[in-house]
């Protein structure tokens, strides 16, 4: 073999440096902590925890934990996806009034804490909720016909409210790239819209599409919250029965299996993904969203596209609706009594903290999270986008799957991970305030690289080359070819990561350092205490998070840089 | 975009590398807590003023996070003094051997029932009551006694009233599941597991945690869109109710007849390992001192375990204490604790 046939296979030295910045930080904060809490729970003292393994072989519980896992998750992801995909595509297409609004709108259920999303469910669909007393007053009922509560269907529910956004904005951006042309195009030539969208827009949506549904699958095969706090203590995924494992039976070792299972599911899913993507990628010229956009014209159009404003109102909207009307009303009075109450430290606490100093604490976290995770996310897309167009590359059919697993693993095992691995400098980081960014980046530069990568691989190669052979240095071609088209992307990952550190998504069981309250640390200490003005309170704090968040959406949508225009 | 928010977010990013590692005063000591620890902050100031000492504080989730990620960190602790084991978690917490003796000069004023653990690793600092309450407003709607008794839960009038939580993941779950073995117990023609069973029968809602129970499903806490009126907190929620909204009377009262209710002592204790054991032994003291006992009532709506602390008027007010509450040795609790958590699931969940 000669050596330029060995340099071909091996990877460029450029190559290894962009390598070491995703792989630094998953070796230091993800499997570095991981090895050392699964050696603990099961070789505690060296000898295997065989023990303590009993309850797993024993009991077929665990079996039916597993496949309820999945399920969930499975018609959950359909769920999102039936909801979403419509309304990706009037996002991605068309223009209408107050659409960044919108778009902000629906994507703050994900920022929502889950008691405060099932105070609102409850409020809207409970037993004395606005649905029930209106069907029972219609209909002179004596008892309230939908119960949900502690239903599978509520958990169904919750998870679409969570989750349909990432649709929205995954597969929507994209699609605002692709040429409408194209379709154009196979109009003339005689294909109906239904041909079109089979044989043109579906499969170069497809990568799009699997890599946002992968992402919400996981966020549902992990979902703790929903699970305990909306479908009550009947339901276990295994997420919910690690935690119990760990924190409430003391059973490590069992914690540990359940924690492998769950990364096994998410690996092997993974490398389904990476092989099906492969085959996937169609080399496309992708335009700037701002020239494949319209407003809706005719009746059909406008029927559609504002029939799905309506029921995404419907599902995502009032929720958050009843929150703000809740914020106002609880306790009989209408008023801002319990916005005004946040700015009173009655009992002369010490964890007291104005509105103000939770935003700006929860606001720093964020920003800190997004920095992380464009570093992280950006240079882990290159690499694998880099390495798949050298076509012998094997690197990212084994990286891709290692990127994605943060996502499908136990926080808490993670967090328990940090507590016994991160204790001595030069990594004394377990009572640190950069450990919350950082077990924040975890979950959110996944969504920089799942953002970016369909674009990145679907890119014209031509494009650059044309570019470089007119004379422009690697920087200008990154400036004036990538980003313009990557923009987009980029936005919707940085939105992600923002959000994710806002709601303090996967945060469980760190240790927390009270002089630096978040919003939602502060509005679980006010839930912590019996008396309707703290829970009044709370939803005031949750009506702020809201406010905080979708400021910092258009506030991120709005960006401008140079002559890109809108992103 | 990056070049533009770049300069501001590192700026951001240097802050709070320097707030993270700025290095503590000489004289610093670490106080791990649960998530309900509550304090003034002028009386914190006040220990940090006469001793010199600043106090740093974290907090580690619940009563069992925070003891799970004491054992965990065991061979490199975490802080110097631990405030919140209770006594569920008490002989976990003792077999862990977390904590060094210290037979503070304050134990005189502590009532000896309280005392639990004889080699004064854990020192008694709170106990509160875990019981029923009710929404006095709806029992008097609809002209139904209000329950004095855990039988009156399983009557077909209670059919459809209650909500307690989940003993495997709440402390107030945890004390109601104790309370009904301690009474029932589990031998015998009626068990625990028999009363459970009735209970189910009847329409017990089971929340996850307490937060769930009360503000999702209790008729009071919830604002008016729960449906259930009776509701496992604590005897001196009422109190809270009171303070918190400025009433002349509490909306809900809890049941304090003998059997129906469980202790709860929260303890505190110098972690092994501390290397500042003169200063925790001062902050120990603090802690059991009618200056921070005082302070306790308000703030986590339990009572100062220093028996010339003032509990305060409200709570004389309102805040009955039970009478006869249920025990459970907790030797007994450690070496059972998973089987009776796992009959309760196996009976009410699965």
């Amino acid at each position: 073999m000669s050596t330029k046939r060995l340099s071909a296979l091996l990877p460029s030295p450029g190559l290894l440096a962009l390598a070491l910045i995703p792989l630094g930080f998953l070796t230091l904060f993800y499997f570095y902590p991981l090895f050392e809490i699964f050696k603990l729970s099961l070789f505690p003292g060296g000898r295997f925890a065989a023990d303590g393994l009993r309850p797993l072989l024993e009991k077929t519980y665990y079996l039916r934990v597993l496949w309820f896992t999945i399920w969930q998750a499975t018609v959950s992801t359909l769920g999102a996806l039936a909801l979403g995909l419509p309304a990706a595509y009037i996002f991605a297409r068309y223009r209408f009034p107050g659409k960044s609004l919108f778009r902000a709108l629906t994507t703050l259920p994900f920022v929502m804490p889950t008691v405060v999303v099932a105070t609102a469910f409850t409020a809207l669909l409970g037993p004395r909720g606005v649905l029930n007393e209106a069907l029972m007053q219609a209909f002179g009922l004596d008892a309230p016909p939908i119960a949900l509560q502690g239903t599978i269907w509520i958990i169904l529910l919750a998870h679409i409210f969570y989750n349909t956004s990432v649709i929205i904005r995954m597969v929507g951006g994209f699609w605002a790239n692709l040429d409408p042309r194209l379709g154009a195009a196979a109009a003339t030539l005689g294909a109906g819209p239904w041909a079109r969208f089979r044989h043109i827009t579906a499969p170069l949506l497809l990568p799009a599409i699997i890599a946002a549904s992968l992402l919400v699958f996981l966020f549902n095969f992990t979902s703790f919250g929903v699970i305990l706090i909306l479908g009550g203590p009947g339901f276990a995924t295994l997420e919910v029965e690690i935690y119990r494992s760990a924190v409430r039976l003391f059973n490590l070792p069992v914690a540990a299996v359940l924690a492998l299972v769950q990364m096994a599911f998410t690996l092997t899913l993974m490398a389904i993904y990476t092989r099906l993507q492969a085959r996937l990628t169609t080399r496309l010229d992708f335009r700037p969203g701002e020239h494949t956009q319209k407003w809706p014209r005719t009746l059909g159009e406008r029927i559609y596209v504002y029939g799905v404003l309506a029921i995404l109102g419907v599902f995502l909207l009032s929720p958050l609706a009843a929150l703000v009307w809740r914020s106002f009303s609880l306790g009989g009075e209408f008023g801002i009594q319990h916005y005004q109450n946040l700015f009173v430290n009655r009992t002369g606490s010490i964890f007291f903290v104005t509105p103000i100093e939770a935003v700006r604490n929860s606001l720093g976290f964020a920003a800190v999270t997004v920095l992380f995770s464009l570093l992280i996310g950006v240079s882990s897309a290159y690499l694998l986008a880099g390495n798949d167009r050298r076509k012998r590359g094997c690197l990212s059919s084994i990286l891709d799957p290692i990127f994605m697993l943060p996502l499908g693993t136990s926080a808490v095992t993670l967090g328990f991970g940090y507590i016994v691995a991160l204790d001595e400098p030069p990594l004394n980081l377990r009572t640190s305030l950069l450990i919350i960014p950082i077990a924040h980046t975890l979950i959110a530069f996944p969504f920089v690289l799942r953002a970016l990568l369909p674009i990145l691989r679907g890119m014209n190669p031509n494009l650059r080359e044309a570019a470089s052979s007119l004379g422009a240095s690697p920087r200008r071609v990154l400036r004036h070819v990538d980003l313009p088209i990557l923009a987009r992307a980029l936005v919707v990952g940085v939105i992600f990561a923002f959000t994710i550190s806002m709601g303090e998504f996967g945060a469980t069981l760190l240790i927390s350092r009270p002089q630096f309250p978040t919003l939602p640390v502060a509005i679980y200490r006010f839930l912590g205490q019996p008396g309707l003005s703290n829970y009044g309170q709370a939803l005031a704090l949750s009506v702020i998070l809201l406010l905080t968040t979708a400021v910092g959406f258009l506030a991120i949508e709005n960006l401008r840089y140079g002559d890109i225009g809108e992103f | 975009m990056k070049k533009l928010t770049l300069p501001f977010i590192l700026i951001l990013l240097a802050l709070f590398v320097i707030s993270c590692s700025r290095a503590a005063p000489p004289e610093s000591l670490t106080l791990v807590t649960h998530d309900s620890f509550d304090v003034s902050a002028d009386v914190l100031q006040q220990f940090e003023k006469e001793t010199g000492i600043k106090i740093e504080l974290l907090k580690s989730g619940d009563a069992g996070e925070m003891l799970n990620t004491l054992i965990l960190s065991k061979e490199n602790p975490l802080g110097d003094v631990v405030y919140g084991i209770d006594n569920t978690f008490l002989s976990r917490a003792g077999d862990a051997d977390l904590f060094v003796p210290y037979e503070s000069p304050l134990l005189e004023d502590i009532p000896d029932a309280l005392e639990m653990d004889r080699l004064h690793r854990l020192l008694p600092v709170d106990f509160g009551y875990v019981t029923l309450n009710y929404d006095v407003a709806w029992f008097a709607e609809n002209g139904l006694e209000p329950p004095i008794d855990f039988k009156d839960l399983i009557e077909e009038p209670y059919r459809d009233l209650t909500v307690v939580e989940n003993p495997a993941s709440s402390s107030p779950g945890l004390a109601f599941l104790l309370a009904t073995i301690g009474r029932f117990g589990i031998e015998g023609d009626y068990t625990y597991e028999d009363y459970w069973r009735d209970l189910k029968a009847n329409g017990v809602m089971v929340a996850d945690g307490w937060n769930e129970a009360y503000w999702g499903a209790f008729t009071v806490g919830s604002g008016g869109e729960g449906d259930r009126p009776i509701v496992v907190s604590y005897a001196t929620s009422p109190v809270a109710e009171v303070y918190f909204n400025e009433l002349d009377e509490p909306p809900t009262r809890s049941v304090n007849t003998p059997g129906n209710s469980f202790t709860q002592i929260e303890f505190v204790g110098i972690l092994k390992g501390t290397g500042k054991e003169n200063a925790a032994r001062l902050l120990v003291d603090f802690l059991l001192s009618p200056t921070f006992q005082e302070d306790i009532p308000l703030h986590m709506f339990v009572y100062p375990a220093n028996s010339t602390a003032d509990a305060g008027e409200l709570f004389e007010q309102w805040a009955e204490i039970p009478r006869d509450p249920v025990t459970v040795d907790p030797a007994q609790i450690a070496a059972h604790r998973e089987t009776w958590i796992e009959t309760w699931t196996d009976i009410m969940l699965r």
